[in-house]
Protein backbone atom coordinates (compact mmCIF):
# COMPACT_ATOMS: atom_id res chain seq x y z
CA UNK A 1 0.00 0.00 0.00
CA UNK A 2 1.11 3.71 -0.33
CA UNK A 3 3.21 4.48 2.07
CA UNK A 4 2.09 7.97 2.95
CA UNK A 5 -1.70 6.58 3.03
CA UNK A 6 -0.64 4.05 5.63
CA UNK A 7 1.38 6.38 7.59
CA UNK A 8 -1.45 8.93 7.52
CA UNK A 9 -3.79 6.06 8.81
CA UNK A 10 -1.91 5.21 11.70
CA UNK A 11 -0.63 8.14 12.84
CA UNK A 12 -4.47 8.84 13.08
CA UNK A 13 -5.36 5.86 15.00
CA UNK A 14 -2.34 6.46 17.54
CA UNK A 15 -3.56 9.77 17.87
CA UNK A 16 -6.73 9.30 18.38
CA UNK A 17 -5.73 6.11 21.09
CA UNK A 18 -3.38 8.40 22.70
CA UNK A 19 -5.99 11.43 23.34
CA UNK A 20 -8.51 8.96 24.46
CA UNK A 21 -6.30 7.75 26.94
CA UNK A 22 -5.17 11.00 27.91
CA UNK A 23 -8.24 12.41 29.01
CA UNK A 24 -9.49 9.07 30.18
CA UNK A 25 -6.25 8.94 32.59
CA UNK A 26 -7.04 12.10 34.10
CA UNK A 27 -10.66 10.30 35.34
CA UNK A 28 -9.20 7.44 36.19
CA UNK A 29 -6.66 9.52 38.51
CA UNK A 30 -9.45 11.22 40.36
CA UNK A 31 -11.32 8.01 41.13
CA UNK A 32 -8.53 6.27 42.56
CA UNK A 33 -7.40 8.96 44.63
CA UNK A 34 -11.26 9.53 45.63
CA UNK A 35 -11.03 5.66 46.79
CA UNK A 36 -7.99 5.92 48.35
CA UNK A 37 -9.20 8.90 50.22
CA UNK A 38 -12.50 6.88 50.76
CA UNK A 39 -14.88 8.94 48.48
CA UNK A 40 -16.60 8.14 45.36
CA UNK A 41 -14.76 10.86 43.03
CA UNK A 42 -16.18 12.41 39.92
CA UNK A 43 -19.88 10.80 40.03
CA UNK A 44 -21.83 13.64 38.58
CA UNK A 45 -21.93 13.21 34.63
CA UNK A 46 -23.11 10.32 32.80
CA UNK A 47 -22.80 6.97 34.81
CA UNK A 48 -19.80 7.32 37.56
CA UNK A 49 -18.87 10.03 36.41
CA UNK A 50 -17.52 8.51 33.41
CA UNK A 51 -18.36 12.06 30.70
CA UNK A 52 -16.51 13.87 33.21
CA UNK A 53 -13.54 14.45 30.97
CA UNK A 54 -15.93 15.88 28.06
CA UNK A 55 -17.01 18.35 30.88
CA UNK A 56 -13.55 19.56 31.54
CA UNK A 57 -12.81 19.96 28.18
CA UNK A 58 -16.44 22.32 27.47
CA UNK A 59 -15.44 24.11 30.63
CA UNK A 60 -11.35 24.88 29.83
CA UNK A 61 -12.69 25.92 26.37
CA UNK A 62 -15.14 28.32 27.12
CA UNK A 63 -13.21 29.40 30.15
CA UNK A 64 -11.70 33.32 29.67
CA UNK A 65 -7.84 33.25 28.68
CA UNK A 66 -5.76 35.90 30.75
CA UNK A 67 -3.02 37.46 29.36
CA UNK A 68 -0.61 38.96 32.27
CA UNK A 69 0.15 42.51 30.74
CA UNK A 70 4.04 42.86 32.42
CA UNK A 71 4.16 38.93 30.49
CA UNK A 72 6.76 38.32 27.70
CA UNK A 73 3.67 37.85 24.92
CA UNK A 74 5.38 35.15 22.31
CA UNK A 75 7.25 33.32 25.14
CA UNK A 76 4.17 32.99 27.46
CA UNK A 77 1.66 31.79 24.45
CA UNK A 78 4.85 29.55 23.07
CA UNK A 79 5.71 27.61 26.31
CA UNK A 80 2.32 25.76 26.97
CA UNK A 81 2.42 24.72 22.73
CA UNK A 82 6.00 23.99 23.21
CA UNK A 83 5.26 21.38 26.29
CA UNK A 84 1.83 19.41 24.81
CA UNK A 85 3.97 19.02 21.42
CA UNK A 86 7.37 17.76 22.85
CA UNK A 87 5.06 15.51 25.25
CA UNK A 88 2.83 14.34 22.15
CA UNK A 89 6.12 13.16 19.89
CA UNK A 90 7.94 10.42 21.69
CA UNK A 91 4.72 8.28 20.51
CA UNK A 92 6.23 7.97 16.90
CA UNK A 93 9.09 5.77 17.54
CA UNK A 94 7.16 3.46 20.35
CA UNK A 95 6.18 -0.06 19.29
CA UNK A 96 2.86 -1.17 20.71
CA UNK A 97 2.96 -4.93 19.59
CA UNK A 98 4.59 -6.63 17.01
CA UNK A 99 3.81 -7.29 13.47
CA UNK A 100 0.31 -6.83 12.01
CA UNK A 101 -1.53 -8.10 9.05
CA UNK A 102 -4.68 -6.60 8.37
CA UNK A 103 -6.72 -6.88 4.52
CA UNK A 104 -3.09 -8.10 3.32
CA UNK A 105 -1.42 -4.97 4.04
CA UNK A 106 1.59 -6.61 6.53
CA UNK A 107 2.77 -3.31 9.04
CA UNK A 108 3.63 -2.99 12.12
CA UNK A 109 2.06 -1.45 15.51
CA UNK A 110 4.72 1.24 15.28
CA UNK A 111 4.65 4.48 13.67
CA UNK A 112 8.26 4.45 12.37
CA UNK A 113 11.39 2.57 13.94
CA UNK A 114 14.21 4.98 14.58
CA UNK A 115 17.69 3.16 14.87
CA UNK A 116 18.05 5.56 17.16
CA UNK A 117 14.92 5.40 18.81
CA UNK A 118 15.53 5.54 22.47
CA UNK A 119 18.12 8.50 21.85
CA UNK A 120 14.95 10.40 19.87
CA UNK A 121 12.84 10.26 23.38
CA UNK A 122 15.83 11.21 25.56
CA UNK A 123 16.51 14.09 23.34
CA UNK A 124 12.99 15.43 23.02
CA UNK A 125 12.39 14.65 26.82
CA UNK A 126 15.38 17.12 27.31
CA UNK A 127 13.71 19.65 25.62
CA UNK A 128 10.68 19.36 27.34
CA UNK A 129 12.65 21.30 30.21
CA UNK A 130 12.53 24.43 27.92
CA UNK A 131 8.47 24.65 28.53
CA UNK A 132 8.22 24.39 31.78
CA UNK A 133 11.53 27.28 32.47
CA UNK A 134 9.92 29.54 29.97
CA UNK A 135 6.47 29.39 31.28
CA UNK A 136 7.70 30.00 34.71
CA UNK A 137 9.98 33.28 33.26
CA UNK A 138 7.27 34.48 30.79
CA UNK A 139 4.85 35.13 33.65
CA UNK A 140 6.70 37.49 35.54
CA UNK A 141 5.48 36.31 38.70
CA UNK A 142 7.69 35.15 41.39
CA UNK A 143 6.17 32.40 42.21
CA UNK A 144 6.19 31.17 38.38
CA UNK A 145 9.72 32.03 38.19
CA UNK A 146 10.27 29.80 41.17
CA UNK A 147 8.95 26.94 40.02
CA UNK A 148 10.18 27.34 36.54
CA UNK A 149 13.83 27.47 38.20
CA UNK A 150 13.12 24.18 40.37
CA UNK A 151 11.76 22.60 37.41
CA UNK A 152 14.65 23.32 35.72
CA UNK A 153 16.93 22.28 37.95
CA UNK A 154 15.18 18.82 39.22
CA UNK A 155 14.62 17.55 35.35
CA UNK A 156 18.38 18.29 34.40
CA UNK A 157 19.65 16.54 37.78
CA UNK A 158 17.35 13.49 37.22
CA UNK A 159 18.10 13.14 33.57
CA UNK A 160 21.14 11.73 34.38
CA UNK A 161 20.49 8.99 36.62
CA UNK A 162 17.52 7.79 33.91
CA UNK A 163 20.05 8.12 31.50
CA UNK A 164 22.71 5.75 33.29
CA UNK A 165 19.48 3.02 33.45
CA UNK A 166 18.65 3.45 29.81
CA UNK A 167 22.08 2.67 28.85
CA UNK A 168 22.64 -0.27 31.02
CA UNK A 169 19.79 -1.72 28.85
CA UNK A 170 21.43 -0.75 25.88
CA UNK A 171 24.50 -2.63 27.26
CA UNK A 172 22.81 -5.88 27.13
CA UNK A 173 21.12 -5.38 24.26
CA UNK A 174 23.58 -3.65 21.70
CA UNK A 175 20.96 -1.78 20.16
CA UNK A 176 18.64 1.21 20.25
CA UNK A 177 15.92 0.44 18.21
CA UNK A 178 12.73 -0.02 20.51
CA UNK A 179 11.60 -2.54 18.28
CA UNK A 180 14.97 -4.62 18.47
CA UNK A 181 15.19 -3.84 22.00
CA UNK A 182 11.76 -5.58 22.41
CA UNK A 183 12.10 -8.66 20.08
CA UNK A 184 15.31 -8.90 22.96
CA UNK A 185 13.12 -9.76 25.27
CA UNK A 186 11.15 -11.91 23.51
CA UNK A 187 11.99 -16.21 24.53
CA UNK A 188 11.74 -17.65 28.05
CA UNK A 189 13.91 -19.03 30.65
CA UNK A 190 13.57 -22.95 31.63
CA UNK A 191 10.54 -22.62 29.60
CA UNK A 192 8.13 -20.41 32.00
CA UNK A 193 10.48 -17.68 33.31
CA UNK A 194 10.03 -14.50 30.72
CA UNK A 195 13.29 -13.08 29.02
CA UNK A 196 12.44 -9.85 30.15
CA UNK A 197 15.44 -7.00 31.18
CA UNK A 198 14.48 -6.97 34.76
CA UNK A 199 15.00 -11.34 34.84
CA UNK A 200 17.94 -10.92 32.14
CA UNK A 201 20.36 -13.17 32.59
CA UNK A 202 23.90 -12.68 32.92
CA UNK A 203 23.15 -8.96 34.14
CA UNK A 204 19.10 -8.59 35.50
CA UNK A 205 18.31 -4.61 35.32
CA UNK A 206 15.50 -4.94 38.40
CA UNK A 207 18.00 -2.22 40.32
CA UNK A 208 18.06 -0.26 36.94
CA UNK A 209 14.31 -0.36 36.92
CA UNK A 210 13.47 0.64 39.85
CA UNK A 211 16.24 3.40 39.36
CA UNK A 212 14.16 4.32 36.33
CA UNK A 213 10.80 4.48 37.65
CA UNK A 214 12.18 7.04 40.88
CA UNK A 215 13.69 9.22 38.18
CA UNK A 216 10.71 9.12 36.41
CA UNK A 217 8.59 10.28 38.57
CA UNK A 218 10.91 13.58 39.25
CA UNK A 219 11.09 14.13 35.45
CA UNK A 220 7.34 14.74 34.98
CA UNK A 221 7.00 16.51 38.36
CA UNK A 222 4.63 14.05 40.19
CA UNK A 223 4.53 13.83 43.61
CA UNK A 224 6.71 12.62 45.45
CA UNK A 225 9.28 15.05 43.55
CA UNK A 226 6.44 17.70 42.59
CA UNK A 227 8.10 20.68 43.58
CA UNK A 228 7.92 23.02 40.78
CA UNK A 229 4.39 23.22 41.59
CA UNK A 230 4.19 22.74 45.47
CA UNK A 231 1.22 24.80 46.57
CA UNK A 232 1.39 25.26 49.55
CA UNK A 233 4.69 27.33 48.85
CA UNK A 234 4.37 28.58 44.98
CA UNK A 235 0.50 29.12 44.74
CA UNK A 236 0.66 26.83 41.51
CA UNK A 237 3.85 27.18 40.53
CA UNK A 238 4.88 27.65 36.80
CA UNK A 239 1.68 27.70 35.61
CA UNK A 240 0.03 30.34 38.05
CA UNK A 241 0.09 33.01 35.87
CA UNK A 242 -1.96 30.49 33.13
CA UNK A 243 -5.88 29.64 32.48
CA UNK A 244 -8.21 28.11 30.11
CA UNK A 245 -6.72 25.90 27.26
CA UNK A 246 -3.50 27.13 27.69
CA UNK A 247 -3.25 25.48 31.39
CA UNK A 248 -5.14 22.30 30.17
CA UNK A 249 -1.97 22.45 27.93
CA UNK A 250 0.17 21.94 30.74
CA UNK A 251 -2.15 19.60 32.61
CA UNK A 252 -1.93 17.03 29.19
CA UNK A 253 1.74 17.71 28.94
CA UNK A 254 2.08 15.84 32.45
CA UNK A 255 -0.25 12.99 31.78
CA UNK A 256 1.46 12.18 28.15
CA UNK A 257 4.81 12.40 29.76
CA UNK A 258 3.29 9.79 32.00
CA UNK A 259 2.36 7.56 29.14
CA UNK A 260 5.53 8.13 27.88
CA UNK A 261 7.86 6.76 30.22
CA UNK A 262 6.07 4.31 31.59
CA UNK A 263 5.38 3.14 27.93
CA UNK A 264 9.39 3.42 27.95
CA UNK A 265 9.75 0.70 31.09
CA UNK A 266 7.33 -1.27 29.58
CA UNK A 267 9.36 -1.55 26.22
CA UNK A 268 13.07 -1.32 28.16
CA UNK A 269 12.30 -3.62 31.23
CA UNK A 270 9.25 -5.17 31.02
CA UNK A 271 9.46 -6.88 27.95
CA UNK A 272 7.25 -4.60 25.86
CA UNK A 273 4.04 -7.29 24.17
CA UNK A 274 5.83 -10.52 25.42
CA UNK A 275 3.54 -11.87 28.13
CA UNK A 276 4.76 -13.03 31.48
CA UNK A 277 4.38 -16.63 30.32
CA UNK A 278 4.38 -18.54 27.25
CA UNK A 279 1.38 -18.62 24.94
CA UNK A 280 1.62 -23.19 25.12
CA UNK A 281 0.26 -22.42 28.51
CA UNK A 282 -2.48 -20.38 27.91
CA UNK A 283 -1.06 -16.96 28.20
CA UNK A 284 -3.55 -15.85 24.70
CA UNK A 285 -6.54 -16.72 26.48
CA UNK A 286 -6.46 -14.06 29.25
CA UNK A 287 -8.26 -11.62 28.01
CA UNK A 288 -10.77 -13.64 26.80
CA UNK A 289 -10.95 -15.20 30.30
CA UNK A 290 -10.85 -11.39 31.97
CA UNK A 291 -14.15 -10.61 29.72
CA UNK A 292 -16.18 -13.72 30.34
CA UNK A 293 -15.42 -13.14 34.10
CA UNK A 294 -16.39 -9.38 34.26
CA UNK A 295 -19.90 -10.45 31.90
CA UNK A 296 -20.04 -13.42 34.73
CA UNK A 297 -19.91 -10.74 37.82
CA UNK A 298 -22.20 -8.00 35.60
CA UNK A 299 -25.13 -10.83 34.99
CA UNK A 300 -25.28 -11.97 38.42
CA UNK A 301 -25.71 -8.30 39.61
CA UNK A 302 -28.03 -8.03 36.62
CA UNK A 303 -30.00 -11.19 38.24
CA UNK A 304 -29.77 -10.18 41.66
CA UNK A 305 -29.82 -6.21 41.14
CA UNK A 306 -29.53 -3.76 43.48
CA UNK A 307 -31.56 -0.70 42.02
CA UNK A 308 -34.25 -1.33 39.88
CA UNK A 309 -32.98 -0.12 36.80
CA UNK A 310 -30.21 -2.85 36.96
CA UNK A 311 -32.37 -5.65 36.45
CA UNK A 312 -32.11 -4.31 32.54
CA UNK A 313 -29.34 -2.32 32.33
CA UNK A 314 -26.64 -5.04 33.34
CA UNK A 315 -27.56 -7.84 31.79
CA UNK A 316 -26.87 -5.77 28.37
CA UNK A 317 -23.49 -5.17 29.34
CA UNK A 318 -23.10 -9.25 30.51
CA UNK A 319 -24.04 -9.70 26.89
CA UNK A 320 -21.52 -7.02 25.70
CA UNK A 321 -18.43 -8.47 27.70
CA UNK A 322 -19.40 -12.16 26.12
CA UNK A 323 -19.54 -11.26 22.94
CA UNK A 324 -15.92 -9.38 23.50
CA UNK A 325 -14.60 -12.77 25.01
CA UNK A 326 -15.94 -14.80 22.12
CA UNK A 327 -14.39 -11.99 19.66
CA UNK A 328 -10.98 -12.72 20.98
CA UNK A 329 -11.07 -16.15 21.06
CA UNK A 330 -10.47 -16.14 17.23
CA UNK A 331 -7.31 -17.14 16.06
CA UNK A 332 -6.66 -14.03 13.84
CA UNK A 333 -8.29 -11.23 16.05
CA UNK A 334 -5.97 -13.22 18.82
CA UNK A 335 -2.97 -12.70 17.15
CA UNK A 336 -3.40 -9.15 16.52
CA UNK A 337 -4.63 -8.18 19.98
CA UNK A 338 -3.40 -10.22 22.87
CA UNK A 339 0.32 -8.43 22.32
CA UNK A 340 -1.20 -5.13 22.35
CA UNK A 341 -3.39 -6.31 25.67
CA UNK A 342 -0.07 -7.42 27.28
CA UNK A 343 1.56 -3.67 26.40
CA UNK A 344 -1.38 -1.98 27.78
CA UNK A 345 -1.62 -4.05 30.94
CA UNK A 346 1.81 -3.53 32.01
CA UNK A 347 1.84 0.03 31.26
CA UNK A 348 -1.57 0.67 32.87
CA UNK A 349 0.01 -1.16 36.25
CA UNK A 350 2.89 1.85 36.04
CA UNK A 351 0.08 4.13 35.84
CA UNK A 352 -1.67 2.85 38.40
CA UNK A 353 1.36 3.07 40.70
CA UNK A 354 1.87 6.43 39.87
CA UNK A 355 -1.33 7.63 40.88
CA UNK A 356 -1.01 5.24 44.23
CA UNK A 357 2.24 7.19 45.42
CA UNK A 358 0.66 10.40 44.43
CA UNK A 359 -2.31 9.21 46.80
CA UNK A 360 0.01 8.17 49.67
CA UNK A 361 3.18 9.78 50.06
CA UNK A 362 4.04 13.46 50.83
CA UNK A 363 6.11 15.65 49.20
CA UNK A 364 9.87 15.74 49.09
CA UNK A 365 12.17 19.24 50.81
CA UNK A 366 13.53 20.73 48.31
CA UNK A 367 17.20 20.20 49.38
CA UNK A 368 15.65 16.57 50.03
CA UNK A 369 15.56 16.16 46.67
CA UNK A 370 18.60 17.36 45.46
CA UNK A 371 20.70 15.58 48.02
CA UNK A 372 18.51 12.44 46.87
CA UNK A 373 19.58 12.37 43.12
CA UNK A 374 23.26 13.63 43.62
CA UNK A 375 24.03 11.64 46.58
CA UNK A 376 22.18 8.12 46.15
CA UNK A 377 20.29 7.83 42.80
CA UNK A 378 23.66 8.68 40.84
CA UNK A 379 25.94 6.75 42.58
CA UNK A 380 23.49 3.89 42.41
CA UNK A 381 23.03 4.32 38.92
CA UNK A 382 26.77 4.35 38.09
CA UNK A 383 27.52 1.40 39.71
CA UNK A 384 24.66 -0.61 38.12
CA UNK A 385 26.12 0.53 34.60
CA UNK A 386 29.51 -0.30 35.80
CA UNK A 387 28.17 -3.74 36.94
CA UNK A 388 25.94 -4.40 34.06
CA UNK A 389 29.36 -3.47 31.91
CA UNK A 390 31.67 -6.03 33.61
CA UNK A 391 28.97 -9.13 33.61
CA UNK A 392 28.30 -8.27 30.32
CA UNK A 393 32.27 -8.19 29.20
CA UNK A 394 32.74 -11.63 31.26
CA UNK A 395 29.44 -13.47 30.17
CA UNK A 396 28.07 -11.45 27.66
CA UNK B 1 13.12 17.27 -1.61
CA UNK B 2 16.80 16.77 -0.07
CA UNK B 3 17.62 19.90 -1.25
CA UNK B 4 14.67 21.61 0.19
CA UNK B 5 14.88 20.59 3.81
CA UNK B 6 18.55 22.00 3.68
CA UNK B 7 17.62 25.23 2.65
CA UNK B 8 14.53 25.34 4.85
CA UNK B 9 17.01 24.22 7.93
CA UNK B 10 19.90 26.37 6.36
CA UNK B 11 17.52 29.22 6.42
CA UNK B 12 16.36 28.31 9.90
CA UNK B 13 19.92 28.37 11.44
CA UNK B 14 21.39 31.51 9.84
CA UNK B 15 18.18 33.36 10.31
CA UNK B 16 18.60 32.33 14.25
CA UNK B 17 21.99 33.14 14.57
CA UNK B 18 21.49 37.17 13.40
CA UNK B 19 18.54 37.02 15.96
CA UNK B 20 20.58 35.91 19.07
CA UNK B 21 22.99 38.64 17.89
CA UNK B 22 20.27 41.70 17.16
CA UNK B 23 17.97 40.54 20.52
CA UNK B 24 17.92 42.72 23.53
CA UNK B 25 16.98 40.43 26.03
CA UNK B 26 19.25 37.84 26.91
CA UNK B 27 16.55 34.75 27.15
CA UNK B 28 15.37 35.72 23.70
CA UNK B 29 19.54 35.48 22.60
CA UNK B 30 19.32 32.23 24.49
CA UNK B 31 16.66 30.64 22.44
CA UNK B 32 17.81 31.84 19.34
CA UNK B 33 20.81 30.20 19.95
CA UNK B 34 18.64 26.93 20.65
CA UNK B 35 17.10 27.21 17.24
CA UNK B 36 20.40 27.13 15.64
CA UNK B 37 21.54 24.11 17.53
CA UNK B 38 18.61 22.51 17.02
CA UNK B 39 18.80 23.47 12.60
CA UNK B 40 22.16 22.34 12.79
CA UNK B 41 20.94 18.97 14.42
CA UNK B 42 18.48 18.45 11.68
CA UNK B 43 21.11 19.05 8.61
CA UNK B 44 23.39 16.20 10.75
CA UNK B 45 20.37 14.18 9.98
CA UNK B 46 19.57 14.74 6.72
CA UNK B 47 23.77 14.08 6.14
CA UNK B 48 23.10 11.03 7.32
CA UNK B 49 24.83 11.20 11.22
CA UNK B 50 21.30 10.23 12.92
CA UNK B 51 23.64 9.32 16.43
CA UNK B 52 25.64 12.69 15.70
CA UNK B 53 22.19 14.54 15.30
CA UNK B 54 20.56 13.07 18.33
CA UNK B 55 23.81 13.73 20.67
CA UNK B 56 23.69 16.88 19.05
CA UNK B 57 19.99 17.88 20.67
CA UNK B 58 20.37 15.83 23.80
CA UNK B 59 24.01 17.98 24.52
CA UNK B 60 23.95 21.48 23.54
CA UNK B 61 20.08 21.80 23.28
CA UNK B 62 18.63 19.62 26.04
CA UNK B 63 22.16 20.11 28.30
CA UNK B 64 24.32 23.01 27.77
CA UNK B 65 21.95 25.84 26.72
CA UNK B 66 19.30 24.99 29.67
CA UNK B 67 22.30 26.25 32.11
CA UNK B 68 22.37 28.89 30.26
CA UNK B 69 19.39 29.70 30.24
CA UNK B 70 18.74 28.81 34.04
CA UNK B 71 21.51 30.98 34.79
CA UNK B 72 20.39 34.04 32.91
CA UNK B 73 16.73 33.16 34.40
CA UNK B 74 18.36 33.00 38.06
CA UNK B 75 20.27 36.26 37.66
CA UNK B 76 16.72 37.74 36.45
CA UNK B 77 18.66 39.56 33.74
CA UNK B 78 16.85 42.50 31.95
CA UNK B 79 16.94 43.78 28.82
CA UNK B 80 20.41 45.60 27.49
CA UNK B 81 20.05 49.16 26.13
CA UNK B 82 22.06 50.29 23.45
CA UNK B 83 25.14 51.87 24.29
CA UNK B 84 26.35 55.49 23.25
CA UNK B 85 28.66 54.37 20.50
CA UNK B 86 30.28 57.03 18.15
CA UNK B 87 28.66 57.23 14.84
CA UNK B 88 31.82 55.99 12.78
CA UNK B 89 31.75 52.41 14.72
CA UNK B 90 28.68 51.93 12.63
CA UNK B 91 30.16 53.60 9.33
CA UNK B 92 33.33 51.73 9.40
CA UNK B 93 31.71 48.11 11.26
CA UNK B 94 29.63 47.15 8.32
CA UNK B 95 32.08 47.78 5.50
CA UNK B 96 34.87 46.00 7.51
CA UNK B 97 32.94 42.95 8.19
CA UNK B 98 32.00 42.26 4.51
CA UNK B 99 35.89 42.31 4.08
CA UNK B 100 36.66 40.38 6.83
CA UNK B 101 33.87 37.52 5.48
CA UNK B 102 35.28 37.92 1.70
CA UNK B 103 39.02 37.23 2.86
CA UNK B 104 37.59 34.06 5.13
CA UNK B 105 35.55 32.85 2.27
CA UNK B 106 38.62 33.03 0.01
CA UNK B 107 41.11 31.61 2.20
CA UNK B 108 38.63 28.51 2.74
CA UNK B 109 38.38 28.43 -0.60
CA UNK B 110 42.19 28.14 -1.23
CA UNK B 111 43.03 25.96 1.52
CA UNK B 112 40.42 23.61 1.74
CA UNK B 113 41.40 20.87 0.18
CA UNK B 114 39.40 19.97 -3.22
CA UNK B 115 37.44 17.01 -2.88
CA UNK B 116 34.03 15.47 -4.29
CA UNK B 117 30.91 17.87 -3.30
CA UNK B 118 28.58 16.79 -0.35
CA UNK B 119 26.32 14.28 -1.86
CA UNK B 120 23.03 13.84 0.37
CA UNK B 121 22.40 10.07 1.72
CA UNK B 122 25.91 9.20 0.35
CA UNK B 123 27.56 8.54 4.68
CA UNK B 124 26.35 6.18 5.99
CA UNK B 125 29.21 5.93 8.93
CA UNK B 126 26.80 7.83 11.11
CA UNK B 127 25.33 5.35 12.99
CA UNK B 128 25.92 4.50 16.74
CA UNK B 129 28.03 1.50 16.41
CA UNK B 130 30.36 3.60 13.77
CA UNK B 131 30.70 6.16 16.00
CA UNK B 132 31.26 3.83 18.67
CA UNK B 133 33.72 2.13 17.08
CA UNK B 134 35.78 5.05 15.85
CA UNK B 135 35.50 6.81 19.10
CA UNK B 136 37.62 3.88 20.81
CA UNK B 137 39.62 3.01 18.23
CA UNK B 138 40.68 5.81 16.60
CA UNK B 139 40.44 8.42 18.51
CA UNK B 140 41.04 7.17 21.95
CA UNK B 141 43.70 9.29 23.02
CA UNK B 142 41.62 12.32 22.47
CA UNK B 143 38.23 11.03 23.89
CA UNK B 144 40.09 10.54 27.39
CA UNK B 145 42.06 13.78 27.39
CA UNK B 146 38.56 15.29 26.98
CA UNK B 147 37.39 13.17 30.02
CA UNK B 148 40.06 14.34 31.85
CA UNK B 149 39.70 17.97 31.24
CA UNK B 150 36.13 17.57 32.02
CA UNK B 151 37.43 16.28 35.64
CA UNK B 152 39.54 18.90 36.27
CA UNK B 153 36.54 21.26 35.26
CA UNK B 154 34.57 19.93 37.85
CA UNK B 155 37.22 19.77 40.54
CA UNK B 156 37.52 23.37 39.82
CA UNK B 157 33.67 24.03 40.13
CA UNK B 158 33.78 22.15 43.82
CA UNK B 159 36.91 24.13 44.68
CA UNK B 160 35.43 27.61 43.40
CA UNK B 161 31.90 26.63 45.42
CA UNK B 162 34.14 25.44 48.48
CA UNK B 163 35.57 28.52 48.84
CA UNK B 164 32.34 30.93 48.55
CA UNK B 165 30.82 28.12 51.25
CA UNK B 166 33.68 29.22 54.06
Amino acid sequence: MNFLLLSTIKTAVFAVILLTTLAYLQLVERKVLGHIQRRPGPYRVGPHGLLQPLADVIKLLTKEDLLPSAADRPFFILAPFLAVTLALIPVVVMPFGPELRLFGVETRWQLTDLNVGVLFILAVSSLSVYSIALAGWSSNNKYALLGGLRAAAQMISYELPMGLTVAGVLLVTNTMSLHDIVMHQADYYFGFLPRWHIFQFPSPQAIGFILFMISSFAETNRIPFDLPEAENELVAGFHTEYSSMKFASFFMAEYANMITVTSMATLLFLGGWHPPFPASMGSSFVPALLFLAAGLVTLYHGLNPARPRDRYSLPVFAMAFFALAAVLLIPSVQAALVPIFWFSIKTALLLFTFIWVRGTSPRFRYDQLMSFTWKFLFPVAMLNLLATGLLVALYG
Amino acid sequence: MDVFLFLVFALTAVGCAISMVVQTHPIHGAISLIGVMGSLAMLYLILGGEFIAAAQVIVYAGAIMVLFVFVIMLLNAGREGASRQPRMVLWLGIPVFIGFLSVLSYLVQRVAPKSEPVRFGAFTGGNTHAVGMKLFTDYLLPFELTSALVLIAILGAIVLARKELD
